[in-house]
């Protein structure tokens, strides 16, 4: 088929001006993001596996379940054993960095998003077309922009996994009952009080739920990454599919699958303790 | 009541337009057109439509209205949760439609508090501190605002319940939380938004109860929302009536069941039980003809009852205190004994009422001697007016007295 416009020919004109101008802003965030991962990652592998698996298991045994707990500690036990524990950890802190910065961005912005119609409007075609692009496509200016390696993996996975959280986010603050936020202007609180004091109590379970959904997509897109050379397990996966090696491939997933079962499990039971 | 006026709110021509062409709205409002003109003309819905009036100190002032009536929105405008377009509200002297954000959250703050129809309770948070809620958000130190809490929810008898979480209460629990959040900021005023109507009747009508009895100790100005005209009559001092967002009466019960400004309020008035409101003071006739029992004899007595065409009359003393009531036959049997005076013959146990007897009330006092009720002062026994048994009769069933006569002819004919 011949080509009638040519948007992509834009897209590149605009990203290849952004990489050659901001190029000292992007080396900023590199260094300084890099920073921030390798250290999240050094922490999580200076610690002795034996205490993380026995904190992770405390953790979900105290504030989950026993069912939980029994999943964490064998679970980890195993990817140790099938000898993916460095690679565990690198995902692992490549998900608690992105869903951080993640949700440093999203929740403000979900905040804005319930405040502000105005807000709201150009917010959620963004967050549509952030939410259903490809996962894949955000590899590249990604790379673009940062090289290859972790911190555009990051980049990546932040931008893919912020959607739900600033959605759930602005959701619970709109579904705060509009009786109890008149209550509290009506014995004269400022805006400050009333988003610490009665919102984000209100919203939390709804922005926890956001939290959760966020660190999944995380954890899905972190293996994407692993195309882009941002390590841990998504390596170890992509090697099984390059070599057709049908043994890590399984292994590795499996790792993932682990992974992803604790992680949701706590973070959910957490969102509903409150 | 009202006696002791002391002006504590003053509405002066408030006007609330919704809408994106307010300035418009206003322009063809001032210049007399109709909510629906506007409507058309400008896309905007007139909220409340120049309302005036003013509420005294310790005055309980019910607004009601059914829905749509303005009645919460113009309850908003009080403490401005919803913007006045114009207009002023004036509370204790102090304009504050014209009160800068900062002195508003204070007014909010320190002098009027409001109660919800939802109760608008913080769901994660326990009964003593959702009722010291209002007391953290002006940053009141920790002890001392759970102190004040804990006294709040004594005076609504919610003693022992501090520690329960909202949703463990039931509607009128919780109500008393919000009545006791309301309180505990020790408010002059409070605006109260159909704080009951989410209640089921039994409890609806305790919580009445028990509002009008703390508004006797508490003395508070109490705005209070309803769109229910038998708590209306119940709560309020006096009652404002709206409707379209017009002010169509104000007054107290008594006035708006006897003298309904218009066909809307004479509407809804109508459904009213009228037994329970309508007193003696309203159906007595003042200007009735006695008989002076230091001056006037049997014979005197004969002569005003022909008149008037009567065959009975109050006797009073020298001082207009009511001593009881003569009939014609009595004085003619006295005036052929040649007696000169009428105490031999004064019936003196005859019923009396006060002033603020109900219809309800004197309905057994209605006698086969078809003898007039008595009003007397409460205070001195001054004859005050008589109210007629057919005028009692005419008030409770609705029927006139040509009326039953009729239902009396057909009951024979059965």
């Amino acid at each position: 088929m011949e080509k009638i416009i040519d948007i992509g020919k834009y897209i590149e004109i605009i990203v290849n001006w952004m990489t050659v101008n901001f190029k000292p802003f992007f080396d900023l965030i590199k260094n300084s993001g890099n920073a921030f991962i390798e250290g999240v990652e050094w922490l999580l592998l200076s610690i002795p596996f034996y205490i993380i698996i026995i904190a992770l298991t405390a953790l979900s045994f105290f504030k989950v379940n026993k069912s939980t707990a029994a999943t964490t500690l064998l679970g980890l036990t195993l990817i140790y054993l099938l000898g993916f524990w460095q690679e565990t950890m690198e995902t692992l802190a490549l998900i608690v960095v992105s869903t951080v910065t993640a949700l440093i961005i999203a929740i403000p912005v979900g905040i804005w998003s319930a405040k502000n119609k105005m807000a709201s409007k150009i917010i959620r075609p963004i967050l549509d077309f952030m939410q259903t692009m490809p996962a894949f496509v955000y590899l590249i200016p990604a790379v673009l922009f940062f090289s290859i390696g972790k911190l555009p993996g990051a980049f990546a996975t932040i931008i893919f996994a912020m959607p739900p959280a600033v959605r759930l986010t602005t959701l619970g603050i709109q579904q705060v009952p509009a009786e109890v936020v008149e209550a509290a202007r009506a014995f004269g609180a400022t805006k400050k009080q009333l988003l610490f004091k009665v919102e984000l109590p209100l919203a939390i379970n709804t922005i926890l739920a956001g939290v959760n959904q966020t660190i999944m997509m995380a954890l899905s897109m972190v293996v994407i990454a692993g195309m882009i050379a941002a390590g841990g397990l998504g390596e170890k996966v992509l090697e099984g599919i390059n070599n057709l090696n049908i043994g890590l491939g399984f292994e590795s997933g499996l790792a993932v699958v682990i992974l992803a079962i604790i992680l949701d499990r706590t973070t959910q039971a957490l969102g509903k303790k409150k | 009541m009202t006696s002791n006026k002391n002006l504590k709110i003053k509405v002066e021509d408030l006007t609330l337009i919704f809408g994106n062409n307010k300035t418009e709205a206003l322009k063809l409002l001032n210049k007399g057109l109709t909510k629906e003109e506007i409507l058309k003309k400008t896309n905007c819905t007139v909220g409340v439509n120049k309302a005036s009036f003013e509420i005294f100190e310790g005055e309980m002032f019910v607004i009601m209205g059914l829905s749509g009536s303005g009645k919460s929105t113009l309850l908003r405008c009080l403490n401005r949760l919803i913007e006045p377009t114009d207009g002023d509200v004036i509370i204790n002297g102090r304009n504050i439609t014209k009160e800068s954000n900062e002195k508003l959250l204070d007014t909010r703050r320190t002098e009027m508090s409001m109660v919800f129809q939802n109760f608008g309770l913080l769901p994660h948070r326990t009964v003593l501190d959702n009722a010291a809620f209002g007391l953290e958000i002006r940053n009141e130190e920790k002890n001392s605002r759970l102190q004040k809490a804990q006294e709040a929810l004594e005076t609504v008898g919610l003693k022992g319940f501090e520690n329960q979480m909202p949703s463990q209460l039931s509607g009128g629990m919780q109500q008393r939380v919000g009545l006791a959040r309301a309180l505990a900021n020790n408010p002059q005023v409070l605006l109260m938004d159909e704080a009951f109507s989410a209640l089921d009747p039994l409890i609806r009508s305790d919580m009445q109860d028990e509002l009008l009895e703390l508004q006797s100790k508490l003395k508070k100005t109490i705005v209070f929302i309803t769109h229910d005209l038998d708590e209306a009559i119940k709560l309020g001092d006096r009652i404002l009536i709206m409707k379209d967002g017009i002010i169509e009466q104000i007054g107290t019960a008594e006035d708006i069941l006897t003298n309904p400004a218009s066909d809307y309020v004479k509407a809804f008035v109508e459904k009213v039980d009228r037994k329970n409101i309508i007193t003696a003071g309203s159906l007595m006739f003042k200007k009735v003809a006695a008989c002076h029992i230091h001056k006037e004899g049997p014979k005197a007595a004969i002569h005003k009852m022909r008149d008037l065409g009567n065959d009975v009359l109050p006797v009073l003393s020298e001082d207009r205190t009511f001593l009881g009531l003569v009939w014609l036959r009595d004085c003619l049997a006295a005036e052929k004994k040649g007696e000169k005076s009428l105490s031999s013959i004064l019936k003196s146990e005859v019923p009396s009422v006060y002033m603020h007897y109900t219809v309800e009330e004197m309905l057994p006092l209605i006698t086969e001697s078809r003898a007039p009720i008595t009003v007397v002062d409460e205070n001195t026994g001054k004859f005050l007016g008589i109210v007629t048994q057919s005028s009692l009769i005419i008030e409770s069933t609705r029927f006139d007295k040509n009326e039953i006569i009729e239902l009396k002819e057909k009951a024979k004919e059965q």
